[in-house]
Parts: C-alpha cells; structure tokens; sequence
C-alpha cells in the first residue's frame, strides 16, 4: 500500500489490507490486535508486523502485508477483493457468492 | 485454456475468475485476454494484490473459495489440463543457429514439473462434491498451508510496490533498486522477479546486464523441479 502519510485512514486500510480498524483494536477474521486507540500507522504497522519503507526522494512510503500469524493467510475467509475488470468495469469477488469460485493468478511475463 | 475448463464446470456452479499480475495493466495482458474471448469475469491487478492478500508467488496459480466465502484451497500451481506449448516443446528440435540464452532457457524449462491432469481432476471433483472432496481443506489447514511469511518477505512486498510506483512514474533505475531489494528479501517470490526481469527483457528474461541474472540462471540454481511447488 503506497502512503503519502503516516496518519491511517481507516476506510482505505481496510480496502487495502483487509484489517478493520475498530475500538477494540485491528481485526480481520478471528484474530483482534489492541492498538490502544493509535492511528499512527508506524505503530500499526509494527503491531501487525507489516514491513513499512520510506522513499523520501518520491516522498511516500510503502506498506507491506501483515507477518503476524507467520503465514501469508491469517483467516480463511476470503478478502474483499475489488479489481478492475478487462473492460474497465469494476468488479467484486463478493458478488459470487453462492458459486464456488476458482480464482487463478496469471501473468503476460 | 481456463474457458474451457470454465464451459464445462460453469453449468455445475463453478465460475472462474482470472486475474492478470501485471504492472504494466491491460496493456500487457490485452491480447491474451481478447485471444481466450472468456465468458467468466477477467480481472487486472497492476498492483500484485493477489501476492499480498493470498502469498501468490509465481503463475499460474489457483486459489479455491466455496459458496460460502471461504477458501478451501491456499494458492498452489494450477493448470486448466494438459499444456498444448509443453506438448509442442517435448518434440521440438531447434535451429542449429539458436542463441545459446535460448538454448539454455528452453533446456531449464525442460525440468520443470507440472501435473496438469492431477490439477484439473481435483478441481473437477471438487466442483462434482463439494465439502465432501477430500482435496477440500479446514480453514486451519487452509492458513497452515499457505505461504510462509517472514519480517523481511513483508518489508520485500513494500520494496516491490514502490518498485512499481517508481516505474510507472518513469524513475527506471530507482525502480530497478527497489526491485533488487525486494528479491534479496524474499528470493523464493518469483512473481517479484519475472515482472521485474519482464520490463527489461520480454519474453526471454534474460536480465544480465540489469539484474545480473536471468530466468534460466535462477531456475536452475534453484532447481527446475523446484519451480513450481506442486501441492495436492
């Protein structure tokens, strides 16, 4: 995720990484981590074990994905993934559900 | 290819839905898309989302998710059935005049290994039966299964990303140092490096003079039957 700050906006983390950002701490799926009430994503991200490097010259910094379950998933559940179709239209992953769905990862390389 | 895979199992309540991991968005993937004519949803990630949120780490890879949202299956290497490029290449005799970086790419990829009929038999019957296939996982098993991830592999996410953010802004070579960063921190993501090597050197990816190394050159140094990590 590119910042252009270190002041967390809830609503585009939680597009982003998928951890809502809630009075009780951050939480996705099952798993809740206290914040005690930080908005600063440079404690954010060291609670949640997400890599967060600065390019000062470009002026912004990059978060990476959160560590702290040691895996890449920390829930089964699926994200809410949101992506441009090929058409240029929107498209949700949400709105299959009720069809098992098989998602494959391409590449033109 | 996958709409086929996508005509057969559609009508027994299965939809596909491709992503395409390309930086360079739908200028890249285009023309694949517009040659598969696919029914089913077509997506871009110019981003590498899907590294992120799943641990996507090389192409092709399938995730599974059933009806309920949930996945049953972490990413592992996927194919839509027997591979038309791989039956071509088993017989292939090249032009004695070939450049030996062809040569050498067409050998490595020779020991690479792919289960096309295993992959598109799960899938078929897990589609057939539901929760009751035995290829379907427990959500804990699903998390268990799924990419290790370290310190250092989230902080190499960020470096790919700004990567990204760089190139597209046109500043090559300071996209090109956080690249090389990104594939000293997680050397196994080969998603990170053949988009990197791609933007030097299409199709080939011989990537010396930038990166110091190719696709040839890593695939077998890490060896080719090591490429994909088959997991069914």
């Amino acid at each position: 995720m590119i910042l252009t700050s270190l002041d967390v906006e809830p609503r585009a983390f939680e597009a982003h990484t998928g951890w809502a950002l809630k009075p009780v701490g951050a939480c996705k799926g099952e798993m809740c981590v206290p914040l005690g009430g930080s908005t600063d994503i440079g404690l954010i991200a060291e609670r949640l074990g997400m890599g967060l490097v600065h390019d000062e010259r470009a002026g912004v910094w990059a978060l990476g994905p959160e560590t702290i379950g040691g895996r890449a998933l920390t829930t089964a559940e699926a994200p809410d993934l949101a992506l441009p179709g090929w058409k240029g239209d929107g498209f949700e992953l949400r709105s299959l559900r009720g069809q098992k769905v098989f998602l494959l990862a391409w590449a033109s390389w | 290819m996958w709409q086929d895979v996508r005509e057969e199992l559609h009508p027994q309540g299965l939809e596909v839905v491709t992503v395409a991991l390309d930086v360079g968005g739908l200028d890249d993937a285009q023309r694949w898309i517009e040659a598969a004519e696919p029914q089913h949803p077509a997506l871009i990630d110019q981003s590498h989302r899907l590294d992120e949120l799943f641990g996507v780490v090389n192409v092709p890879s399938g995730i599974w998710i059933d009806e309920a949202g949930m996945l049953v299956r972490p990413p592992s290497p996927a194919w839509p059935g027997r591979s038309m490029w791989r039956e071509q290449m088993k017989g292939f005799e090249l032009p004695d005049d070939t450049p030996p970086n062809i040569v050498h790419a067409l050998e490595v990829s020779k020991g690479i290994k792919a289960d096309p009929d295993r992959y598109i038999a799960a899938l078929r019957d897990w589609v057939a039966r539901g929760a009751d296939s035995p290829h379907v996982l427990e959500p804990d098993e699903v998390i268990a299964r799924s990419r290790p991830r370290a310190p250092e592999h989230s902080t190499a996410a960020a470096h790919f990303e700004l990567g990204q953010h760089l190139w597209r802004a046109g500043d090559r070579d300071a996209a090109v140092d956080q690249f090389k960063e990104a594939h000293r921190l997680h050397p196994d993501n080969w998603t990170y490096k053949r988009q990197a090597w791609q933007f030097v050197s299409p199709v080939l990816q011989d990537a010396r003079e930038v990166y110091g190394t190719s696709w040839a050159d890593e695939v077998e140094r890490a060896g080719p039957e090591n490429y994909y990590e088959l997991d069914l």
